[in-house]
């Protein structure tokens, strides 16, 4: 039998066949995969990137204290990103499941509409969920705007349940019964963190200080975002202070919100009237992020920042596109 | 000149199954039309097919190339073109060469000018196609396109990767976004190949078939049909319980279906059959089986998978362990939700988010219990229903805090009935708290009791008003909060359900704000749109009753029975049109309200015609106090057609003298105003 973790080296030693850089977790926490620089900023410009990593995914509402054999508070997402998406990426998805012994004349794969769109990013593609024996198994997505801007290049955009495609490899109705080792369970690897985080999320966690920490994070993102701004005007994109400004820590700190913010929401803090103001200061910070980093790297509507003296300016891409209903 | 066949295989990637046969009614429009602008389109017939990889258009008697035509080329008067001499002129000139034609071509027509005639050749089709097929694939509508390449690159519902175009066996070329048309195909991802040669629309089916690609939707429903049948025969004691929507889904989400037989244990069955339900057919997309007897369903289902077969029934065990997983989690919802009462999670209710500046599902229950009590008496129903209303509308969102709905969005309401029932609330509250959502689009039910209707229409009436007052009003094809369902869902639930509540009072209740008059029009629309189209009555018909009153949704219906039904009688048409006579003469004359307000007096009006006309309106006024059916009140107003008749031939209306005018004006306008109060005859459209 193949355990979690010969699955996991197995797509990951596929992709990397594929020509793809084998990245490693993103050490801030974050609620899916889609949200790590290696996406969310790689996707963004004109310069080709192939990329995959393991990311665990932490959804505080998601806890069940370890109970259910189908929800975790953290799961683990198989994330790829093939920028541009080359013609047979649908040939190649299917071939990494053969690569883990899914043998495609036997089981059967569709794929069924799902579109994927992220207020707090200011992304959103078309793509599909991958059913595999009526188990939906991937995420596929063809990405079409992120951080508010259009994609140079529509990426193809892959996410693995592991934990889900693992259980069905290995037959078992629990996530908590995947063989994850030669002798070590799901279970005793992940159990106690699955307990103690739902005990934290929805029943420890100090509201006020959280509060007070999406405070802290939210600003300094705006102090940087700022520092920025004014580092716009009077120069070039190619200024070196330019170049070497901080947009990656600026970034972080929209992740830390992002974090908090699903905290605050386990937690029943978020009250009526602030969810979607919170939901939109986040998502100010992330296309805030992108365009400073867009700017940076391709001197991203640099002019009109510089006139102007703000991102907030700058604008982004009409949101309203062809027959989008929202 | 011989007639050839067309084929093209627009090859994508899955598209979402429910836009396929729109983009393929879509596909041959706009191929018609590209073949009708370059005069092709005569004696043309078009088919089209297609699976979620493919889009297909096959034509047969298309001409070659097109006719030859003759044209004829005016050019500048006789004197312009040539000069005193008689020699053509340098504005000749121009013209015969811009025509392309020698001097000596020109002619002088019947109207003074110089023209020439000449011979257009026709030009092939195959160039014709190669020009129009990008444009029109590309313009295919789909709800939702996206790039594949760069950003400007073309849109597409999903990428497209092939293209067949072939006309009379021979390769249409163009290009659509990097992708060449040719004469290449592909079977089935899995059991077909790749590269298939393609020559004709024949051969292309066969070709397919042998490569597990059924390419007629109407084969692959019959095969999932027949596959289910083989399982369960429709007379055998259990069977699959028809979906045709589910059945379309299946057929255009596989290429070559295969049904696949599955079994879960039988102490899911304890759960409801709604929940049930919604995990096999909605969450799965699983037929579920009935017992043929007692309707109540079994514990299999059928899956239908995009494959040839299951030979070790792994397919078969995929699917039943996601089922399984899917009832274990309903099954835990049920037992946990069950332990909190939906009273006592009213509280919990602040939590829930209506609308960020309308406030909380909380603030939204306290308003609908407001108005299924006003909504009750209004309608003067009983305070029985009322006070069952009042307790639906209270616990009718408690179900959006439950596990189940977190889960099954789609049991909202539904499952706030079963926990109802289940935590012993009266059987008619739990109707109403299960029914509260209807009318649920085009065709579904109102709720099956007074007070789900009275729910209903609260819970709809809260969400208008509230969106109305805020300024978030539906816009052109933009109605996010579906709020023309909704007043259509209203007034669907006031006129079957016939409660006789008028707009106005819904309009007052609504509590719109400053667009309360907006709101108002919009509820006069939906029972415009209901008049016409669920009820088919004629527009000029609806335009009459509505004009003469379009408050009580209720009677606008009664009134528009009644005038269909008089229509067809001899004498109501040309009343219809004296009506709208006597309605010209008064516009003209400063206006219906102007003299409708004045009284006339007796002893001014004529004899004859005229006085005999008065003796019709004043007998008729008395009968119609006593009359209660529209109909037959109709029928004598209509019966006075030839007393009208004759004063229009015998009398003047427009008299020389002003108060005989003034008196006849004012007469006219009273037999006008209170014979329209049923209908507006001036809004009849009469035939011939």
């Amino acid at each position: 039998m193949q355990n979690y973790q010969d699955i996991i080296l197995k797509l990951k030693s596929y992709w990397a066949e594929k020509g793809c850089v084998i990245q490693e977790p993103l050490d801030v926490e974050v609620g899916a995969g889609t949200m790590c620089p290696e996406t969310f900023l790689r996707v963004l410009g004109p310069d080709p990137y192939k990329v995959a990593y393991v990311q665990p995914s932490r959804r505080p509402a998601d806890g069940r204290y370890g109970d259910n054999p189908n929800r975790l508070y953290k799961h683990m997402q198989l994330q790829v990103i093939l920028k541009p998406a080359p013609e047979d990426v649908i040939e190649l998805y299917m071939k990494s499941l053969e690569a883990i012994g899914i043998d495609l004349s036997k089981h059967d794969i569709k794929l069924e509409e799902d579109n994927w769109e992220s207020p707090t990013l200011g992304a959103w593609g078309v793509g599909w969920q991958v059913m595999l024996d009526g188990l939906e198994i991937t995420q596929f997505t063809y990405f079409q705007q992120c951080g508010g801007i259009d994609l140079d290049f529509c990426p193809a955009e892959l996410t693995y349940g592991l934990e889900r495609l693992t259980a069905f490899i290995q037959n078992v109705d629990s996530v908590y019964d995947i063989q994850w080792s030669a002798d070590k369970t799901y279970r005793d690897v992940r159990f106690a963190d699955e307990r103690q985080y739902s005990v934290y999320n929805f029943e420890m966690a100090d509201v006020d200080m959280v509060w007070k920490e999406f405070a802290l994070h939210e600003g300094e993102c705006q102090r940087l975002l700022g520092l920025f701004d004014e580092l716009v005007v009077g120069t070039a994109p190619d200024d070196p202070n330019v170049k070497r400004f901080p947009v990656l820590a600026a970034y972080d700190q929209t992740l830390k919100c992002s974090h908090l913010f699903n905290i605050l929401d386990a937690r029943g803090a978020i009250s009526v009237t602030e969810r979607v103001g919170v939901i939109q200061r986040v998502r100010n910070l992330a296309v805030r992020v992108a365009q400073a980093w867009m700017a940076q790297r391709h001197g991203y509507r640099y002019a009109i920042w510089a006139a102007a003296g703000s991102s907030k300016a700058v604008g982004v891409a009409k949101a309203d596109v062809p027959g989008r209903s929202n | 000149m011989s007639d050839l066949n067309f084929l093209l295989e627009i090859g994508t990637e899955e598209i979402p199954d429910w836009m396929i046969p729109n983009a393929l009614a879509d596909l041959q429009k706009r191929f018609l039309a590209a073949l009708e602008k370059f005069d092709l389109a005569a004696g043309v017939s078009c088919t089209t097919e297609a699976t979620p990889r493919r889009l297909a258009l096959m034509a047969n008697g298309i001409a070659a190339r097109q006719a030859d035509k003759q044209e004829t080329l005016s050019g500048p008067p006789k004197n312009v073109a040539f000069d005193a001499e008689g020699k053509p002129t340098k504005a000749a000139e121009g013209f015969a060469k811009r025509a392309g034609i020698s001097l000596d071509q020109i002619e002088v027509g019947a109207d003074g000018k110089i023209f020439i005639e000449r011979k257009v050749e026709g030009r092939p089709t195959k160039d014709i196609l190669a020009e129009v097929l990008p444009e029109v694939i590309l313009s295919v509508y789909f709800p939702k396109t996206m790039y594949w390449g760069a950003k400007n690159g073309p849109r597409f519902i999903r990428p497209i990767r092939w293209i067949v175009a072939l006309f009379g066996g021979e390769v249409v070329s163009f290009d659509v976004g990097g992708v060449k048309s040719g004469a290449i195909t592909n079977g089935h991802r899995r059991l077909g190949k790749k590269g298939i040669a393609v020559t004709d629309a024949d051969q292309y089916r066969a070709a397919l078939a042998a490569n597990f690609v059924i390419l007629s939707a109407d084969e692959r429903r019959q095969r999932i049909v027949s596959g289910y049948e083989a399982e369960f025969p429709p007379n055998a004691a259990a069977r699959v319980r028809p979906n045709a929507k589910l059945l379309d889904t299946l057929t255009y989400l596989t290429e070559y279906p295969t049904v696949i037989r599955g079994d879960f244990e039988e102490r899911f069955l304890s759960l409801p059959d709604e929940v049930l339900e919604t995990a096999m057919l909605v969450h799965q997309k699983y037929f579920s089986i009935e017992d043929s007897k007692s309707g109540k369903l079994n514990n299999s289902f059928i899956a239908v998978a995009n494959l040839n077969g299951d030979p070790d029934g792994e397919i078969r065990r995929g699917n039943e362990r996601v089922l399984r997983a899917r009832f274990s989690d309903a099954e835990f919802f049920w037992n946990s939700d069950i332990k909190k009462s939906l009273a006592d999670r009213v509280e919990s209710l602040k939590n829930v988010t209506f609308q960020a500046q309308l406030g909380s599902y909380h603030d939204k229950t306290e308003r609908m219990v407001a108005l299924v009590k006003s909504l009750a008496e209004a309608a003067d129903l009983s305070s029985t229903i009322k006070v069952a209303a009042a307790r639906a509308a209270t616990l009718s969102k408690c179900d959006l805090t439950t596990e189940m709905v977190g889960e099954f969005p789609e049991l909202q309401g539904i499952m706030g009935g079963l926990y109802a029932a289940h935590q012993g609330e009266p059987q008619e509250v739990a109707d109403a708290i299960y029914d509260h959502y209807k009318p649920i689009g085009a065709g579904d039910d109102i709720p099956r009791n007074a007070p789900g209707q009275l729910v209903a229409i609260a819970d709809k009436l809260h969400t208008l008003g509230g969106l109305f007052r805020i300024g978030m009003l539906p816009t052109g094809s933009k109605d996010p909060f579906a709020l023309r369902r909704a007043a259509y869902g209203i007034i669907q639930i006031v006129i079957k359900g016939e409660l006789r509540v008028t707009i106005d009072q819904l309009r007052e209740m609504a509590d719109a704000g400053d667009n309360a008059s907006a709101l108002r029009d919009f509820f006069v629309e939906r029972l415009r749109y209901y008049l016409t189209n669920d009820a088919g009555f004629a527009y000029d018909e609806i335009n009459a009753v509505l004009a003469a009153s379009d408050n009580d949704p209720v009677d606008a219906v009664r009134r528009c029975e009644a005038i269909s039904q008089v229509r067809p009688t001899p004498d109501f048409e040309p009343l219809a049109v004296s009506f709208k006579r006597i309605s010209n003469i008064l516009e003209k004359a400063g206006g219906v309200s102007t003299y409708a307000s004045k009284q006339f007096n007796v002893a001014l009006l004529e004899d004859g015609a005229e006085k005999d006309l008065h003796a019709a309106y004043a007998s008729l006024r008395e009968a119609l106090k006593k009359e209660s059916d529209y109909a037959v009140s109709l029928e004598r107003i209509a019966s006075v057609r030839p007393v009208v008749d004759k004063f229009f031939d015998d009398v003047l209306v427009m008299a020389k003298d002003e108060k005989v005018r003034e008196n006849r004006l004012t007469f006219l306008a009273h037999i006008l105003s209170e014979f329209s109060e049923i209908a507006n005859f001036a809004e009849i459209v009469a035939e011939g």
